[in-house]
Order: structure tokens, then sequence, then C-alpha cells
């Protein structure tokens, strides 16, 4: 069957409508769960899977704020393993090159379900293989919270990473050797899960204001160490030097000053990649210039925002995940760099959520179409290298979006009539700019007035795109005949496309 | 007229394929120093191959060749010559070898059916050429000089400084006979591409001895080269309300008049109407402004 | 035997083999393989068919160069394969 945006879908899904569908919705919550028992403290992972009883095909969830530095992932699998505990799902909110010992319980059946929102490394391989038994599902950060609390992801075992944990259980990433800052990620998995486990090698007195509240805590188990800090630090958080990306970067800060939306007391988001950071980068000389200070940043913080953050630039930073660790530092030290929950971030059912609350967000994209619909889960011959992260939540919350890329990479066009997978509908993309030109969703008529005054290359879409045909000629169009290995869901639970193996 | 020419190695692919929309006015593609010795007929065959697909580029295009003490630049001018280039720049330049380059030219567009005079842009790099400059600038063919202070300060056996002092002589002399005889004086580039005060002090101190573009190794540099070439809102607001006032002057017949208490005489309106002409060719006055 | 050898494996350039062969043949293996492998062939053809070259085997390493660098990459090769051998 087809969803509404064309896609062919499993049979049976619930089919992506529109990106305002969820409004005719209802919530859906099950009950949170808390322990009046006091936290149980453990000295190793296999004592604390049997007792939080773990048993052939529950689902496990973990978090990634220890990026590709996380060890417990694969300590818990390897536990797993030991025990021979089979069919097991993996509910982690990302997965990273490190966790690629994971590759080989895929093959041999412990492992039989992912979920997950993102995917970088070595699993998406196999899973693109068609190693994994049943379908991989991604879910947008926001999507997951609703996901997870709705039931429609049902947690046995919550195993979570916790840089330090009190006598009493309460849990924080502020501290510890393995500090990583916020853990709002993990806060729908605390609430949720039947069991909670928090694996920490890090043990003190007592922690003011945990981000993890000991209610909703079954067991501590301590382990040697929990992360590797050099892998905590995101590899992405460098302002570009590349000529091509800064040249983006200077005409999406002249879009922003022609749209006036660099004004006193402005809210903005942007992704970790070099153009966006450039883009930040130009915005905070400008704000120097001219004495604006923004309400505030969110989503992925990074140590450019703590910087604009101390010199007064931003009043407030909302931070779901701390990007490096000056970040990390800021979290614990600054009472302006405010942690927030997954649910509070994006889910579309909460109220107030920050996305909702954005003036513009800035992303990235591996393909576009002339949908303008945006592609940052797969290449473009199909094999997973990311996924939505935050990607359509603030693209459906924030009032402008605005897609930085490369209109070529390598010789590859990114402008597609039709993109391999869809991530984010084109309903929420308003503009892309590349460094040929740029184009202005043809429903945002009110930015199209505002833009085509200005001298910046504004164009159709499909002649963006016919400027990469005529520079890298016709890309053959890929026939895609393989069998489904997963799909992606938006973050109202409905189905936005199926991902499929790769040859 | 242009503020900024980008110099980009003649073989290198990646950088070739975007030459058009880093902003340089102009662009100078590299075939001496950028390219090793092993290495010219390549970078002379890809750049052949790049102009072919270029049509109405946008931009200026230059070609450094070789010096023409050796065959090297005889060779690269006949393999890349091409209606599309506007000139080229001739390293370690002297009178005679700029003679000769002309007479080259002469010859490879009549072969070729090139309509245009291909321009000679002159790299001074060396005393002799500091010392020879007003014969330089006169000759045919000449429209513009570009300062090259590594080689010079080397030629001279000084240190070259990123204060630049050292060159201030050079600078100051370029830009004196390309005032003279109405050519371009194009400033050194700064190297070290990573520090963007430093290259926008040296920018505005060539620009104050009346350099009047800058060359950059780096597409990065050209923000910053372009910006403090291009007039300021304010010194084209400025230059309306002068050129405006001396037209209602001349209705009365006054060859001097006073404009907020300053006295503004002939100098002053023709600086003014240089400055908008400036304006106008950057595309940044509006139809109603000039009214 | 007479082979030439341009190009490089930096990205959107191109590293070009030719030699002297009695089979004519051409081998690609290109970064965008899937959807310009045989615009990049049919490239390859048509400039050694101008030149009426045909007892040669060309080896393509390409990282996404575009076709006048694919062009260049080749002619530069044919040259100096041809010096090679005078």
């Amino acid at each position: 069957m087809k969803n509404n945006l064309g896609r062919e879908i499993f049979e049976q899904s619930k089919p992506y409508i529109r990106s305002d569908a969820f409004e005719q919705e209802k919530r859906r919550l099950i009950a949170k769960k808390t322990t009046d028992e006091s936290v149980v403290f453990l000295k190793s992972l296999s004592e604390a899977i049997d007792k939080a009883g773990l048993k052939d095909g529950m689902t496990i969830s973990f978090h990634h704020h220890l990026r590709n530095g996380d060890l417990v992932i694969n300590m818990v699998c390897d536990a797993i393993k030991k025990k021979n505990i089979r069919n097991i799902t993996i509910a982690a909110s990302s997965l990273f090159p490190n966790h690629s010992p994971l590759v080989e319980y895929i093959k041999d059946g412990t492992i039989t379900g992912i979920v997950t929102n993102y995917i970088n490394g070595p699993i998406s391989k196999v899973i693109a293989e068609g190693y994994l038994k049943n379908p991989l599902i991604m879910d947008t950060h926001g999507g997951r919270a609703r996901a997870i609390e709705s039931g429609d992801l049902a947690i046995d075992v919550a195993f979570i990473a916790t840089p330090a944990v009190d006598k009493d259980g309460n849990g924080t990433g502020k501290f510890g050797p393995s500090a990583c800052g916020t853990l709002g990620y993990v806060i729908p998995d605390l609430l949720y899960a039947k069991k909670t486990v928090l694996v920490t090698d890090y043990l003190t007195d007592s922690i003011v204001e945990p981000e993890l509240d000991y209610h909703y805590v079954d067991y501590v188990c301590t382990v040697e160490k929990i992360g590797d800090s050099e892998g905590i630090v995101s590899g992405t958080t460098k302002i570009t030097r590349d000529p091509v990306g800064r040249k983006i970067a200077r005409d999406t800060v002249k879009i922003l000053e022609s749209l006036d939306l660099i004004k006193e007391g402005f809210s903005m988001q942007t992704g970790a990649g070099g153009i966006s950071l450039a883009v930040v980068e130009y915005v905070k000389r400008i704000m120097i210039q001219k004495e604006i200070k923004a309400r505030f940043a969110s989503g992925g913080i990074t140590g450019q925002y703590v910087d604009m953050l101390e010199m007064g630039l931003v009043q407030n930073l909302y931070d779901v995940q701390c990007f490096d660790l000056k970040a990390a530092r800021s979290y614990r030290e600054n009472r302006h760099h405010i942690g927030i929950s997954a649910s509070k971030y994006g889910n579309p059912f909460e109220e107030n959520i920050v996305v909702n609350d954005l003036d513009f967000v800035i992303l990235g994209a591996t393909e576009v179409d002339l949908d303008f619909n945006v592609n940052v889960t797969t290449d473009s011959l199909g094999t997973i290298i990311g996924g939505s992260g935050g990607h359509a939540d603030t693209a459906h919350g924030a009032k402008v979006t605005i897609i930085v890329t490369n209109l070529l990479k390598a010789r590859l066009p990114i402008i597609k009539e039709k993109v391999t997978c869809v991530t984010t509908p084109g309903e929420d993309i308003d503009i892309v700019v590349t460094e040929r030109g740029i184009a202005i969703n043809p429903k945002r008529t009110d930015l199209i007035e505002i833009l085509s005054k200005t001298k910046l290359p504004i164009m159709p879409i499909n002649e963006l795109m016919n400027i990469a045909h005529n520079i890298a000629g016709i890309p053959k169009k890929l026939e895609i005949n393989n069998r489904p290995v997963g799909y992606v869901r938006y973050r109202d639970g409905s189905v936005i496309d199926t991902l499929y193996s790769v040859k | 007229m242009h503020r900024s020419y980008l110099f980009i190695p003649g073989n290198n692919p990646a950088m070739l394929q975007n030459a058009d929309i880093f902003g340089a006015d102009a662009v100078i593609f590299d075939l001496e120093d950028a390219v090793s010795i092993t290495e010219k007929d390549s970078a002379r065959q890809l750049l052949k191959a790049y102009f072919e697909t270029l049509s109405n580029p946008g931009f200026s295009i230059y070609v450094r060749i070789n010096a023409l003490t050796s065959s090297l630049g005889v060779i690269d001018i006949s393999m890349v010559m091409n209606e599309i280039i506007e000139g080229i720049v001739l390293p370690k330049a002297t009178v005679q070898d700029i003679k000769m380059l002309s007479k080259l030219l002469d010859t490879f567009e009549s072969a070729r059916r090139i309509k245009k005079k291909t321009v000679i842009i002159p790299i001074i790099e060396t005393a002799k050429a500091v010392f020879e400059i007003g014969q330089i600038a006169q000759l045919p063919r000449v429209s513009a000089l570009l300062l090259g202070a590594e080689d010079l300060t080397r030629d001279m056996e000084i240190e070259r400084t990123k204060n630049g002092l050292e060159i201030q002589y050079p600078r100051a002399k370029i830009a004196f006979a390309c005032k003279a005889f109405e050519i371009e004086a194009i400033d050194t580039p700064f190297t070290d591409v990573t520090d963007e005060e430093g290259l926008e002090a040296d920018t505005l101190f060539a620009k104050s001895m009346g350099m009047n573009a800058k060359s950059a190794i780096h597409p990065n540099q050209l923000e910053t080269i372009n910006r403090l070439f291009t007039p300021t809102d304010a010194q084209i607001t400025e230059a309306l309300r002068v050129v405006k006032a001396d037209k209602e002057a001349q209705k009365v017949h006054r060859g001097v008049f006073s404009l907020d208490g300053k006295m503004i005489d002939k100098p002053v309106v023709e600086r003014a109407e240089k400055l908008l002409e400036k304006a106008r060719h950057y595309g940044l006055l509006g139809d109603t402004d000039e009214k | 035997m007479k082979i030439g050898i341009a190009g490089s494996l930096e990205s959107n350039d191109c590293l070009v083999t030719i030699k002297e062969s009695k089979e004519f043949s051409i081998k690609v293996q290109s970064i965008v393989d899937v959807f310009y492998h045989d615009q990049i062939v049919e490239l390859i053809t048509s400039v050694l068919e101008d030149m009426n070259i045909k007892n040669v085997e060309v080896t393509l390493i390409d990282k996404g160069a575009l076709n006048y660098t694919i062009k260049a990459r080749l002619l530069t090769a044919l040259h100096r394969m041809e010096a090679n051998h005078a």
C-alpha cells in the first residue's frame, strides 16, 4: 500500500497523512511506573539482568548521550549473549560505529529487532544485508518519546548509562569520569520502562537536582567504566573551512536577515554539521554588531552556543544533548543552560514543546526532492547512514525551516526527482540553500514575496536540479526491487517510508 | 573594475568546478607555482577542457602562465588560449618579457580568430620590475599591475612580515604608476589564510595606499576583500548628496559651494562621482537612489 | 610497453592508466558507478574514437570527476603514453 506521499509502505501499517494529522488524534499514555521499594545496588550486569527478569523476546532500551564513547550497550549485550537470552529488541535512541559488536548478535539471533532514531556505522550494513529478523524501525527524537509513552514501544528493561548515581539511586549526567551533560533522551525510558537499571561507574553521596529521579529506578549497577570521554565528543562540531560550505552559510544568513529573523528575542536551532556551525558563527557576528539578544537556542548544544550564552548573546539554552565537553561543563555550571526531555523537545502530543517555539531551524540533507521531501536516513543507494534525530520534529515546529546542502556531493546531485527515502515531509521544508541557488517551497508565498525582492539567487527547485544535471550529467535511475528491511516512522507514529535491503 | 582576484591551482578539479561560486570578481587559474613541474601538461589539459565548458562565466578569467624565461610559458599559452580568457598574468615580469608576450598574443589571437584583445597583468616581484614600473605600466595590453611580495622580498633579501612595512615602497610605487596610467593596482595576497583579522588590516592598509584590488589565495579571503573594496552605504549616501548638491549649485553657476559647512569643490565632486560609478558597477545603486 | 598515467585519487579527480594492448578494453571503478558508469565509458570511448586510438587498455579510478576532468586526464595519459614511446 501507499501513504499520502506516494511511498510504498508495509501492509496494515498506519499510513502517513500529513505532518499536522496528529492534531486530530488524542494523546495515549500508559501508566507511569514508580517503585515504592528502595533502589537495589548491584555489582554486575549479569545480576541486573536476572533481577530485572530479562527473558527471550523482550525489549531493552538505551540512550546515546555517550555517543561514540558509549560502552554500556555492548556490555549489556555481551552479558545477554552469555546467558543465551535470544530474540531481543534493542530500543536505543541512536547507534554509533562503536556498537559494531552488535553485528554478531544480529547475525546469531540474539538481537532480532532494533528501534532507533539514528544509525551510523557497521550495524546499518548488516541490516541492509537483511540479517535483522524483524523490520528496523526508525523514529524521530520526539516520536520516540511518543512511542514510549503510548506503549507503541513497550520497554521491558531500560539500561541507562548514568555518569553519576547517589546513594538513594538518583542519577545525573553532570558529574563523574564520563560526564556527558544532559540526559534528555532517556527520560521517557525512565518513566515508562517496566524495569529501570542505572549503569554507572561513579557513586557519590548525594546529587542536587538529579535528572533521573530514584522513584523510577529499580536497580543501580556499578561497572568499571561506562564511556570513553573522547568518543563522547561529536566528530562534526567544527565550523567548515570549505569555501563552498561557507558560501552556503553566507547566503543562509542573508536569507535570515532579509526575513528579519535575527531580531531581539529570537529563537533558533541548528544542526551540528559544518555549514550549520558556520551559519551560527555569522549569526553571532551580526548579533554582536547589532546588539541583538536571542531568547533561546535549542537542540543538541555545542561549545559554540555555550560561548554565546556566556557572552550574553543568548538568554537560555534548551539542551537535549550535549555535543561536546564544553557544553557538558556549561550544563553543569550555568543555570541558563537547561536540560529538557525528548518529550519536552519534540513529542507532538506534549504541550508547549520547544521545537514549536522556534523562529527558525537550519538542517542538513543527503537528498531533497522536487516536492521538498528530505532524506537524512539513507544515501542515494539506500544504505542507512543516519536518521531523523530531531530533523522531522524541528522542521514541523519551527516557523521557518531551512535546509543547507551542497548541490553536488562528489558528482551526485543532491536534488532528486524523488528522494530515496523520506525522513521529513516536504510540506515542512521551507527553503533549500545550495551553493548554486536557493529554492523556496511554493506554498510559502510569504517567504517568496520577501526574498524575491532581494538579490539572492531564488529559483524553482526543478531549475536547481537542472543546474546540477548540467554540471554532472543526469544520474541513472536506480531500480529498487530489493526487499523491505524496515521502515521510517513519522513523529506521530504513522509510517512515512520503507527501508530496503541494499545489494 | 575588479575588487578581488582569486588564485586557483590549475590542476585541482575540485577547485575548478566551484571557481564560479566563490564570489571572486576575477579568477587567476595558476599554471606556475601551484603546479609541480611534472604536472604542467596535466594542468594545461585540464584548464583547456574546463574553459571549453564555460559560457558566460560571470567572472573574469585570467591564467598565470609560467615565466617566459623558460619554454613552459609559451606552451602554456598555446594550450589554453581561448576567447573566454580575459588576460594573462605574467610572473617575473620585465619590460622585455611583456613585449614578447604581447607579440605572442598577437600571433595566437589572429591564428585562433580571437576577436578581443587579451590583456596582460604583469606581476611585480623583482627589484628590477619595481625599478621599471613607470615603463611597465605604459606598455600596451597592460591592464593592471599585481604586486608579488613574497618573491619580491626574496629578491631583495629582506624579511617578509605580517605588517608589511618592508613592502610600503613597492606598494606606493605600483599605486602611483597605476593611477598615473589609469590601470588597476592589485595588491599582493595575504598568505595566512586562517588569520581573518590580519587579512582585514592588510587589505585596509593596501587600500589606504591606493591599491584598488587584492589578490586572494583562498576563497575564504574573498568575503573580506570584496567588502573592503566595495563602497559602504554611508559612503554612497554621502556621495549622492554631494553630486545632488553640485547639480543644484551648477544651476546657479556656482563652482564652489558648501554642504554641512564644508567647502565642496570639483575634486570632491569627482571623487563622489567615482565612488558612485563603483557602486553602480556592483549593483548597489537602486533606480531611485540617483534621482 | 607503452604506458601513460595521469590524474590523482583526490576528490573530484580520477586516475587514468592507459596501456598499449592487443585487446581494446575500458575498466571503470567509480564512487558514483551506479549512477554514471555508462556515461563515463561512453565518454572514454568517444574520446578514443575521435583520436582513432584502438589498441589500448584504459583503467579509470574515479573519485567523482566531472566529464571535462575525465577527458583532460585521459588526454594527458594518452600524450604521456606517446611521449614514453618517443
